[in-house]
């Protein structure tokens, strides 16, 4: 849904970009800036862009402000488990750029060469957080609440990022949890919480963040937490190189990384 | 009969059309560890689990379906067109929507949910019980359906007769319409096994996945996907074996009825 309401949008941005330059005489005036800030861009052309689904609202802004600079260019994302994203790509899903929620799914596509080694650059942090719903009914207060059974506990899939560092943090605490479901990914983990189908889960800093007043977000401590690291690539057999390049670049600068702080991700270490 | 050119490579192009996908997942399938990948704990579990559950919505659903299917072909009731089209909605939803929707009515902030987990502490999400609710929400419409449509081609003077010779309506039902439809709500159940068998929206999202408790074979095949494909292929293939069985023990049963 979240891919159709992105789609949809850059559909009619791209359609009001294209009516307003001949059109509107204000926005010519935007053209001409763009045009002389950078005189050579050339950059023309449709990108996918696979992307955790954690980077969903931060993504679709993002996506969207790429396309302002660059009116030539679409950029169309597609959110889902960052397992589930590279395995696609390794089977033939076209994408020409790939941001992944931990380093082992860009590592898959380095080896499986789809991605160059080189060209990957990890441009965000973001730290995983119990989150609970409204008025956290099941007054939970830290981990340890985690394996209370009476409890409904939620983690994302064991195989997906946010499952992977979820029971990370709590092998680490020494705190086996009692789980009721493992939800496929964390946006599907977060509605549940979001609608007060389960007591507690554990998702990223910036899925609280962009919950809004539906969650409430516990922190958990520095020293019993992990430091999730997001790396993005261009991926070897893109047909529109010059855009994926571009926009990975934006992506890792620092117009970006304001905006990413702005929905709760870390700048990298 | 020889089949008209057109027709011939028509029908062929549909037939390769829905069998290629099933030579792709042929062609990737690891036989020589196929029996090790089936005895794996995981997919024991999730083939169980599948197995309990599908029989008892399918139960469900005879239960209910059958005089559901009767109240539309014979009984008497206002809005009728409304209410079929009510009872078969779960066979054209995405069933992710009716998983939400069953969320919504028995999850425990729902619309029944709450009052059941209040007084009667019945939480049906997370459940083996709401993989089965899930399951017969999405698979009984198939039952009804087929049972209606045979309600409505058999002769209605047989149970006319049998009221006239002093049976009550519930002996007729039981004595003179069950039997007549048996048949059809036979080859109805097998349709309702296959869907339910090979339920996923709606059950991840109303039950969601734990091993053993909510991992149906459909989940767990998902999930494989992510991280061990050959497992997720080797379950497919049980699953596609199982409802293809059902579904060519089915066409035979369905083509006797209809002529």
């Amino acid at each position: 849904m979240k891919r159709i309401v992105a789609l949809t949008i850059v559909v009619v941005l791209a359609a009001v970009g294209c009516g307003s330059d001949d059109d509107e005489p204000g926005s010519s005036g935007t053209t001409s800036t763009t045009g002389t800030s950078a005189p050579a861009d050339e950059l023309e052309g449709d990108i996918q862009v696979a992307a955790a689904a954690s980077l969903t609202e931060a993504f679709e802004e993002l996506a969207q402000m790429f396309e302002d600079e660059h009116p030539g260019v679409t950029v169309t994302p597609e959110f889902g488990p960052s397992s589930g994203l590279s395995d696609g790509i390794l089977e033939g899903q076209p994408a020409d750029v790939f941001a992944s929620a931990d380093e082992a799914n860009m590592q898959k596509l380095v080896d499986g060469g789809a991605v160059e080694e080189s060209a990957v650059q990890v441009f965000v942090n973001n730290r995983p957080e119990i989150a609970v719903p409204a008025g956290n009914p099941g007054e939970v207060e830290g981990l340890d609440d985690f394996a209370r059974d009476e409890l409904l506990v939620g983690l994302c899939a064991k195989d997906v990022p946010c499952g992977k560092f979820a029971r990370t943090v709590l092998d680490e605490a020494g705190i086996e949890p009692a789980i009721d479901t493992n939800e496929v990914d964390v946006k599907a983990l977060l509605a549940k919480i979001e609608g007060d189908d389960l007591d507690v889960g554990m998702v990223y800093h910036t899925d609280v963040v962009a919950a809004g007043d539906a969650v409430e977000g516990i922190e958990i401590p520095e020293e019993e937490n992990v430091i999730a690291v997001y790396p993005i690539a261009p991926l070897s057999d893109s047909e529109n190189t010059d855009v994926a390049q571009a926009f990975v670049d934006f992506i890792a600068g620092p117009e970006a990384l304001t905006v990413l702080e702005e929905y709760g991700f870390l700048e990298p270490a | 009969m020889k089949a008209p050119l057109p027709v011939w490579v028509l029908a062929a192009c549909g037939l390769l059309f829905v069998a290629l996908p099933f030579a792709g997942l042929l062609q990737r399938t690891p036989w020589t560890d196929l029996p090790s990948l089936l005895a794996e704990p995981a997919v024991r579990e999730a083939l169980k689990l599948s197995l309990t559950t599908s029989v008892a919505a399918v139960a469900l659903s005879m239960l209910f379906g059958v005089p559901l299917a009767w109240m539309l072909a014979r009984g008497r009731m206002p809005g009728r067109s409304v209410v079929r089209g009510v009872v078969t909605l779960p066979m054209v939803l995405p069933p992710v929507v009716g998983g939400a929707a069953l969320l919504f009515a028995l999850g425990r902030r729902g619309l029944i949910g709450q009052y059941l987990e209040r007084n009667f502490d019945i939480l049906l999400p997370y459940s083996t019980a709401g993989v089965v609710v899930a399951q017969t929400f999405v698979a009984m419409p198939f039952l009804i359906v087929t049972v209606e449509a045979a309600l409505r081609s058999t002769d209605i003077r047989y149970e006319q007769a049998a009221a006239t010779l002093g049976a009550g309506r519930w002996m007729t039902f039981r004595r003179v319409t069950l039997p007549s439809v048996a048949p059809s709500v036979a080859a109805g159940a097998v349709l309702c096994w296959a869907r339910a068998l090979g339920e996923f929206g709606a059950t991840i999202s109303f039950a969601g996945n734990l091993e053993g408790r909510t991992q149906t074979v459909p989940l767990a095949i998902y999930l494989a996907l992510q991280h061990d494909r050959d497992a997720a292929i080797a379950m497919s293939l049980v699953l596609i074996t199982v409802s293809l069985l059902l579904l060519i023990a089915l066409r035979d049963r369905w083509y006797r009825v209809q002529t």
